[in-house]
């Protein structure tokens, strides 16, 4: 009796070196580009009608840095996701994007720039396979004559790989609505490495789905990281903020409260900012 | 030694090809319902399996059918379009007034001229009144039940006052022309209409299944704000689905003008909801995402083999409304139980 059960996923972990190539081939500018940050935030000042949402924030992200988010519901969290992912556009202030003055209009324009959005609700078509959503509004298409046509067995085998670099028992060929709320999640974050992300936006990955998964979606912001992409995290779950962030922003409000190094901060405080009790850091 | 050796491990099986595609969908079960229903007409009447009696039913379900592909697309992005039927009205109009006009202008430069000027007026007339549909429901964000219905009333009102409520007949030195290319059979069998609705279906298929619009438009009508996130143009994609969606009832209003011979104001009055109906029956859910050219074709034959089929074993033509409505929700039932079951 050796005792040693052997789970077939342990030696499936072990392959693939997720991203690995992508950092080897880090060109002069992309270096150049790590000593600026990567997204700055000034004065950012959103009003709905007589509401403000959030007010005068500033922030910034350098590159391959994990950022967590967090506040409670109504700090202003998401009104900041979607003004940096194009939803929404400030009322004041200014967003700069590797170095260059940039005005989100639109997701498209968020996506052109290099920052990707995992959304609460996931954003996912749920009469359309995996391999479908992945590549909705961006389908790889060939032309014949003056029309293009769908190439269905590459964006099946790109979502697959992409299924594979996230170690995710998802088809790329099933529906969205048979599946759970953990190959769902899969399915929006294997949609943000479609194209090569500067930024990658995740709001509330972890909310809905098992611990397993939870494991998984943590694993998969290290390798990110590792790949030289920044992250926003924004999640209520204090456990996953501290196990994958190096830096803790801190919303209530409306207005940013605290921004500090995860090293010098603690869970008790970061409650205590997001309810209030303690006044900023 | 205890080792557990599992590594083909997972925990999603795999889905039976009866359990996806075609097979699994509502449409796969009215055709199923459809082959029962023409095997019990052909064993109950000698006449039913005669090529006149199917030439007859090929070319009734056309009449319908091209319309009833529009209003799927519609239906697949979860809007709907109660207008067709004036649509179809406004078009045979246009066409024929058109054809008039150039008769009495003795504008005729070459063969066919005045049929295809008329064509392109009657179509455009329905381009028109899809384009008013589809900017107001994208970009004035109305519903689209309400709009259409404003536009069914409107455009019925256009036909009246235009035809001073008396129809309008084709005229002119096109006019054989038009009858051959409206009404015709190709080698004396097969009804040119017929032609028609085989190749707008085939290329919705291609357009649905093996084009990115296609894509967009069972997103939209599955998650609206997710095409938007995702960069789908949603508001430009859905002025299109109307747009064509009129134009494929204005292709049947000439159609059926032709086979009248005439444009009558009150023509394809309520034919809009024997024409949701087909598509409801063919698989289109109006909660929108399902439909697809197939089920919608297999509709329109089931409406029009179980009123031919009625004719024939000499029922009471009164009952075929009642028999309609009963296949609508017996379709709906059945696919709700199926779905039911795979959770």
């Amino acid at each position: 009796m050796d005792g040693a059960v052997r789970h077939p996923r342990n030696d499936a972990v072990r392959g693939s070196p997720f991203g690995v190539g992508r950092l080897i081939q880090m060109t002069a500018r992309q270096q150049r580009e790590d000593m600026l940050a990567l997204l700055e935030l000034t004065g950012v000042t959103k009003e709905f009608g007589a509401i403000r949402a959030l007010s005068d924030v500033s922030f910034s992200v350098r590159p391959g840095e994990v950022v967590g988010l967090m506040g409670d519901n109504g700090a202003g969290k998401s009104t900041l996701v979607k003004i940096i992912s194009g939803i929404y556009q400030p009322t004041a202030g200014a967003l700069r994007f590797a170095g260059d003055h940039a005005q989100i209009h639109s997701p498209a324009e968020a996506r052109r720039l290099g920052i990707e959005t995992v959304y609460q609700d996931l954003a996912l078509a749920d009469n359309l396979t995996a391999a479908e959503n992945i590549f909705l509004g961006r389908e790889l298409k060939r032309q014949v004559g003056p029309f293009r046509f769908l190439r269905h067995a590459d964006m099946q085998a790109r979502a697959e790989e992409l299924f594979d670099e996230l170690k995710s028992e998802t088809r790329a060929g099933d529906y969205v609505r048979q599946m759970s709320g953990g190959q769902r999640q899969a399915v929006a974050i294997a949609r943000t490495r479609l194209s090569d992300a500067k930024l990658i936006l995740m709001d509330e990955p972890t909310a809905a789905i098992s611990v397993r998964q939870v494991a998984e979606v943590l694993n998969l912001i290290h390798r990110l990281k590792d790949a030289g992409i920044a992250v926003i995290l924004i999640s209520h779950r204090m456990p996953d903020v501290f196990a994958v962030c190096e830096r803790v922003i801190v919303m209530r409000r409306g207005t940013k409260v605290a921004d500090k190094p995860i090293a010098a901060s603690s869970p008790e405080e970061v409650t205590a900012l997001i309810t209030g009790a303690k006044e900023a850091a | 030694m205890s080792q557990v050796h599992t590594s083909s491990f997972t925990n999603v099986g795999r889905t039976r090809f009866w359990q996806r595609g075609f097979l699994a969908s509502q449409s796969a079960y009215v055709l199923a319902a459809l082959v029962v229903l023409i095997v019990v007409m052909s064993l109950l009447s000698p006449n039913f399996m005669t090529g006149g009696n199917i030439s007859n039913i090929t070319r009734n379900f056309s009449f319908i059918a091209i319309a009833t592909l529009g209003i799927t697309l519609v239906i697949i992005t979860g809007g709907i379009d109660l207008s067709v039927g004036s649509t179809i009205a406004l078009s045979a109009t246009i066409t024929s007034l058109t054809m008039n006009a150039l008769n009495t202008a003795q504008f005729y430069p070459f063969p066919g001229s005045a049929l295809a000027v008329a064509l392109v007026a009657g179509l455009l007339a329905a381009a028109a009144v899809g384009l008013f549909n589809g900017l107001a429901i994208a970009k004035l964000k109305l519903s689209p039940f309400v709009t259409t219905l404003g536009t069914l009333s409107m455009v019925r009102g256009l036909v009246y006052v235009t035809t001073q409520g008396r129809g309008t007949f084709p005229a002119g030195p096109d006019k054989e022309l038009f009858l051959a290319v409206t009404a015709g059979k190709l080698f004396d069998v097969v009804p040119v209409s017929f032609l028609y609705l085989v190749i707008c279906a085939a290329v919705m298929w291609v357009a649905l299944n093996h084009t990115a619009w296609g894509k967009h438009v069972f997103a939209i009508g599955s998650n609206e704000n997710a095409g938007r996130l995702t960069g789908v143009n949603v508001d430009r994609v859905k002025i299109q689905v109307y747009v064509l969606c009129s134009v494929a009832a204005g292709i049947n209003g000439i159609i059926i003008s032709g086979w009248l011979g005439s444009a009558p104001a009150n023509l394809a009055t309520a034919y809009e909801l024997t024409i949701i109906a087909a598509a409801v029956i063919g698989g289109a859910n109006l909660a929108g995402g399902v439909g697809g050219a197939a089920g919608a074709i297999i509709g329109c034959v089931l409406i029009e083999v179980i009123r031919n089929g009625l004719v024939l074993a000499r029922v009471d033509p009164y009952w075929q409304q009642t028999l309609v409505g009963a296949i609508i929700v017996a379709a709906v039932l059945v696919d709700r139980l199926r779905s039911s079951r795979n959770g």
